[in-house]
């Protein structure tokens, strides 16, 4: 943990200063060096998670809700169902409506107002996965044909920032919605205070890892430090049968197609550890 | 099952435009195009016609912006209201808030900007009518536009999209392959070095799949290539030789 401490001083000097440019440059050197060492700021090995923790049921008012922490980052995702009609081209089937917020409770870096491209893209993103992997039978949602739905909305908040916000946000979706539950209908009104035992209709299990380039290093789960200086970024969404759903690559810097079918395998390995964590 | 999906989209190995399943649809381009502009080009890529215009390196406003060390690069792709089957609403959506992001960052890998500390590049892209495939037929418009405005960079920047359709790994998909098909990869590449700069995937592909896919976009990304290079020669070529 010193190297992140230090890393926090530069950070004082950051605030008072603000062309950070060279600082930035001195902050990238400064993690280069340690990864050239074989190490990370946190004292992690390149392709590790830092810890884990998903607790479900946490918002009573919500059907469904869970709050992911992977090191410091916490999000907090919700499930709320509402009734609706179906898009004309698919009568038949229900809707899922994910929305990310980046908000500035969770870092001085992010700052109210319409959300910016980060922000849009990180939902994007964590939409992608869910929607291509179909983490939802959507037929399974509907009422009565052409006319009435379940709409199943999930909206993720970011509590607190520290790096790799997309694998927790995708994860407190999946998580938020094995955990929801139908609401009571009575004459197609629903009574959010009775909850049935009915479960969602999931049909696959989507998880996004992501994996940060540094230089010629690539890591896994990228903390906020490395976050800040990394070139480039790749996330993979992968399901539980190992095929792949989603892929977003960010940053100006670039990957080899080889780092890339690499980083492919052990994404499938980690999907799988990510998994364990909500007990499938 | 979606309403409008065709019942097959690969029928004896053609595809739905007679395409087989490893052809580019035809490209046309051009540089030089706009007068006011410092670069730019028009591209015709199937369906899609795309206009770019790349100003600058300028002077940046709001000038606390600026960079001390290196140039700006700002980019936005955005739709003609008319692009598309229904009138796309005007301004900046989600998608296109996205799409501008990734092939900024596609262009920033190739653009020398730390020689032009404190300014602005901007580069415009107008999707005037879309055929699926429009980000890499943007960057791919965008990269040409740089070099026309004569602005240093390591290479171009090429870029194509493969993806699976009938079960099929097809090259180039164009709109109706693009909406009803099983997967969608675009892949954004510098020739020279190999490097992929832009990728993104929807839909669903195994391993296997997935290899045969990034493989083919990026044979497709190097025929562009050499197209984008031809056309910058056609145009450039007699004074490059003369001024030599």
């Amino acid at each position: 943990m010193s190297y992140r401490r230090k890393l926090c001083m530069r950070d004082m000097v950051n605030v008072m200063k603000p062309k950070d440019e060279i600082l930035a440059n001195l902050k990238r050197n400064f993690i280069l060096d340690i990864l050239k060492k074989g190490k990370r700021v946190d004292g992690r090995k390149f392709y590790e998670y830092r810890s884990i923790e998903v607790q479900q049921g946490v918002i009573k008012k919500a059907e469904g809700s869970a709050l992911v922490k992977i090191g410091e980052t916490e999000v907090l995702a919700g499930v709320k169902l509402s009734i609706g009609s179906p898009y004309p081209d698919t009568p038949n089937e229900g809707a899922l409506i994910i929305n990310t917020e980046l908000i500035p409770l969770a870092s001085v870096a992010f700052e109210p107002g319409p959300p910016d491209e980060n922000s849009i893209e990180l939902s994007r993103v964590v939409d992608r996965a869910l929607r291509e992997g179909e983490v939802l039978d959507l037929e399974g949602l509907c009422i009565t044909e052409g006319e009435k739905v379940w709409l199943v909305y999930v909206d993720i908040y970011t509590l607190n920032y520290d790096g790799n916000l997309i694998d927790a946000c995708c994860l407190a979706a999946v998580s938020a919605l094995m955990d929801a539950r139908f609401p009571k209908l009575e004459d197609d009104k629903i009574i959010y205070e009775e909850k049935t035992s009915k479960r969602l209709p999931i049909k696959n299990y989507p998880l996004e890892v992501t994996y940060a380039k540094i230089g010629e290093h690539i890591v896994l789960d990228p903390c906020y430090e490395e976050e800040e200086i990394m070139d480039a970024r790749i996330t993979f969404g992968i399901k539980q049968d190992d095929t792949i759903c989603a892929i977003q690559k960010g940053g100006r810097g670039s990957f080899k197609p080889d780092e890339i079918l690499n980083l492919y395998e052990d994404a499938v390995e980690k999907a799988k550890f990510l998994r364990s964590f909500l007990n499938i | 099952m979606k309403i409008g999906k065709p019942e097959r989209m690969i029928i004896n190995g053609k595809r739905l435009d007679g395409r087989g399943l490893y052809d580019l649809r035809p490209i046309k381009m051009r540089v030089g195009v706009l007068k006011n502009a410092d670069g730019s080009s028009y591209l015709e890529w199937g369906g899609n016609k795309i206009l770019c215009a790349v100003h600058g390196p300028r002077e940046l406003h709001p000038k606390h912006l600026a960079k001390p060390d290196k140039a700006m690069l700002r980019c936005i792709y955005s739709m003609a209201t008319f692009s598309v089957k229904e009138r796309k609403k005007p301004g900046p959506d989600r998608r296109s808030i996205e799409l501008s992001k990734v092939i900024r960052e596609a262009l920033e890998n190739v653009i020398f900007l730390h020689l032009f500390p404190q300014t602005v590049i901007d580069v415009y892209i107008k999707v005037l009518q879309s055929d699926g495939g429009t980000r890499c037929a943007s960057i791919v418009a965008a990269s040409l536009a740089l070099a026309d405005a004569g602005i240093p960079m390591k290479d171009l920047v090429s870029a194509c999209a493969a993806g699976k359709v009938d079960g099929e790994i097809v090259l180039d998909l164009f709109e109706i392959e693009d909406n009803y098909g099983e997967a969608d990869l675009p892949v954004a590449i510098v020739p020279k070095t190999g490097e992929i700069v832009l990728l993104q995937m929807d839909g669903n592909l195994t391993k296997d799949e997935f290899k045969k896919a990034l493989d083919l976009a990026i044979s497709g990304a190097m025929k562009v290539y050499e197209l984008q290079k031809k056309t910058l020669y056609e145009r450039y070529g007699e004074r490059y030789e003369t001024e030599r």
